[in-house]
């Protein structure tokens, strides 16, 4: 079991307080991201979790018992690390093994468990290497494998896949989602990267200067955005943000539209533009057009291949049911 | 693309470094052929360099004259005594430095090696006064304490460097695995850190036996470790070549085929942090 309950925790570094006032729960067995760009206190909440940290004010829940003040070896979470942190002078079995070599469990169920985390995790022809010897990916292997073995209330990932290469991230995103489909066990995951955020997470929590901006599961985050922040990071490319005249028209501040809501003609349409730099994807085609009603360029999608060429006059079309409305707080207005 | 080295530049690159090594060896070799010589061709002039009449005679003299054992077996207490006080005391803070800073922390750091700058000799009184006061002069004891807290700054600074090149997520991770304080200590930092402390002990022991201003001037007889051993051969009774050099030998020996022994280990203890 691991549902983690946060209540008005904060955390002060020195004079400088880098997280306010927050309260969160993570249900258990719940696949949650924090996700935020760097500096946001993603990684910090993520260590006060854990224990890494002592927290300023507040208390943290674990299963419904106080670990406010609990050290990191008593919460019974399994963190994986962004440098992987394995012990360099042990085996990849030895690494395995630590946790339960901790827990003063006997060498046949140490065994058995290395045993069973190794085939599931194909490490089985490593166990006598040491993470010198290893690849990076096969390092985050052993990593996660010290995580499981101990069969913790939760687990934390900080940043977990970003040392890897692109393809390799793809593969690890897969086979962590996976694990959590089959262990069913809390897990936390920090990322910068919102399409890990996106693909991976039952729940996200955006965070932004120490501040929680919107928690929800992706889809609700990705419609109906609380404010312009979780707007403008959530999905990519980008929502289009536009203020002025036409964001007046709509009674709002800021109207926001995501490029997929906007159709590209050559004949008519609401917004009269020129196209910019184009990004041809194959599967499909992002265009940049420059536009009176909007300061910066818009990013719009095609379906499939168009071929626009740079200069072309263009009629840009929003679907009014998919325009977001932010008020002057860059609240989200119904 | 690797350079490519010639056979023959190969060769004057090894000539010229045989050259170098053997400038810098040559007092030492000089002191050790000396010491076989007799006291008249020790002074010969032109120098005799090998055709001499090799004898062990100042050996024995040296032998009979005093009880070289004693001597060696204060330098050993002395210089491993104070090595072992000394690691003792820097390893926690060297420890807690590297892992748990403070914003003081680097000002410490400096303001400890500031300490090295101070001339010994402008603390000799006051340490001499104390001394008496204690009860400490030509004691093994005190020279232990002095020469620890002499070398102190130099071991802290070792291991502070040292233990910095290890990632502290590891310990951490350590940590979250269930590791108390002790078996993070145990089982994690101390196998990884084992090249530094032994390449400190190592340079410390050679630091603490070659030092000579405090062993000379807060010793006498019962502490006197080698160094004045050597210098009682510089005596009023008249220059004794051969026989200061037969002392000296016997005095670098030890530490000299130690030194021989762990240069790989030195050599590495000394340049850590600089190349990686």
């Amino acid at each position: 079991m691991g549902r983690i309950q946060l209540k008005q925790v904060t955390k002060s570094f020195g004079d400088v307080q880098v997280i306010p006032p927050l309260d969160l729960t993570i249900e258990d067995g719940e696949f949650t991201v924090f996700v935020g760009p760097s500096g946001c206190g993603k990684s910090t909440l993520l260590r006060l979790i854990a224990g890494l940290e002592d927290i300023s004010s507040g208390s943290i829940d674990i299963d419904g018992a106080d670990a406010t003040n609990v050290p990191p070896a008593k919460r019974g979470l399994a963190m994986v690390f962004q440098s992987y942190a394995l012990y360099p002078h042990m085996t990849v079995r030895k690494n395995i093994a630590f946790p339960l070599r901790m827990a003063k469990l006997d060498q046949a169920e140490i065994d058995k468990r290395v045993n069973g985390a190794a085939s599931v995790l194909n490490l089985t022809d490593y166990l006598d290497r040491r993470p010198g010897q290893l690849s990076g990916g096969q390092r985050q292997r052993v990593a996660i494998g010290r995580a499981i073995v101990r069969e913790p209330a939760a687990f934390l990932f900080d940043e977990p896949l970003s040392n890897l290469d692109a393809a390799l991230r793809v593969g690890m995103r897969l086979e962590i989602s996976e694990l959590h489909k089959r262990l069913a066990t809390t897990m936390i995951y920090v990322t910068h990267d919102q399409v890990e955020a996106m693909t991976m997470a039952d729940k996200i929590v955006v965070l932004h200067a120490g501040v929680i901006e919107q928690v929800g599961s992706p889809l609700e985050l990705y419609q109906r955005p609380r404010n312009t922040f979780v707007a403008g990071f959530i999905g990519s490319p980008k929502m289009n943000l536009i203020t002025g005249s036409e964001a007046t028209k709509h009674d709002a501040t800021t109207i926001g539209i995501r490029p997929e809501h906007i159709d590209i003609s050559e004949t008519d349409g609401t917004w009269k533009g020129t196209i910019g730099v184009s990004e041809h994807l194959g599967s499909d085609t992002f265009f940049h057009v420059l536009c009176d009603a909007s300061s910066e360029p818009l990013t719009v999608r095609a379906s499939g291949e168009r071929d626009l060429k740079y200069g072309t006059e263009v009629y840009l079309t929003p679907r009014l049911e998919n325009l977001h409305r932010f008020d002057q707080q860059g609240l989200r207005i119904e | 693309m690797a350079r490519a080295v010639t056979t023959q530049r190969k060769a004057i690159n090894t000539t010229l470094a045989w050259a170098i090594g053997l400038l810098i060896f040559f007092p030492i070799l000089w002191t050790i052929l000396t010491s076989f010589k007799t006291e008249a061709q020790a002074i010969a002039n032109p120098p005799i360099f090998i055709g001499f009449d090799w004898t062990l005679e100042n050996y024995s003299i040296v032998q009979e004259r005093s009880n070289y054992m004693r001597f060696l077996w204060n330098s050993v207490i002395i210089a491993g005594g104070s090595t072992i006080l000394g690691i003792i005391i820097a390893v926690p803070a060297a420890w807690s430095m590297a892992f748990v800073p403070s914003k003081r922390t680097k000002d410490i750091l400096l303001w400890m090696l500031s300490t090295k700058m101070l001339p010994a000799v402008g603390v000799l009184y006051p340490i001499y006064l104390l001394f008496i006061q204690l009860g400490l002069l030509d004691s093994r004891i005190g020279l232990v304490i002095v020469m620890m807290l002499i070398n102190l700054p130099i071991i802290v600074w070792m291991l502070y460097t040292y233990f910095r090149e290890i990632p502290g997520e590891i310990l951490e991770a350590a940590r979250m695995d269930g590791a108390s304080l002790r078996e993070e200590l145990l089982y994690v930092l101390t196998p990884m850190a084992i090249p530094g402390i032994a390449s400190t002990i190592l340079l410390n022991f050679i630091l603490a036996w070659n030092e000579a201003f405090w062993t000379l001037n807060l010793t006498a007889v019962d502490a006197a470790p080698l160094t004045a051993f050597i210098a009682s051969y510089s005596s009023p009774e008249g220059l004794f070549f051969a026989k200061l050099s037969a002392a000296s030998t016997m005095a670098i020996a030890p530490i000299l085929i130690l030194g021989w022994f762990s240069q790989k280990q030195l050599v590495r203890g000394l340049t850590f942090g600089a190349v990686k």
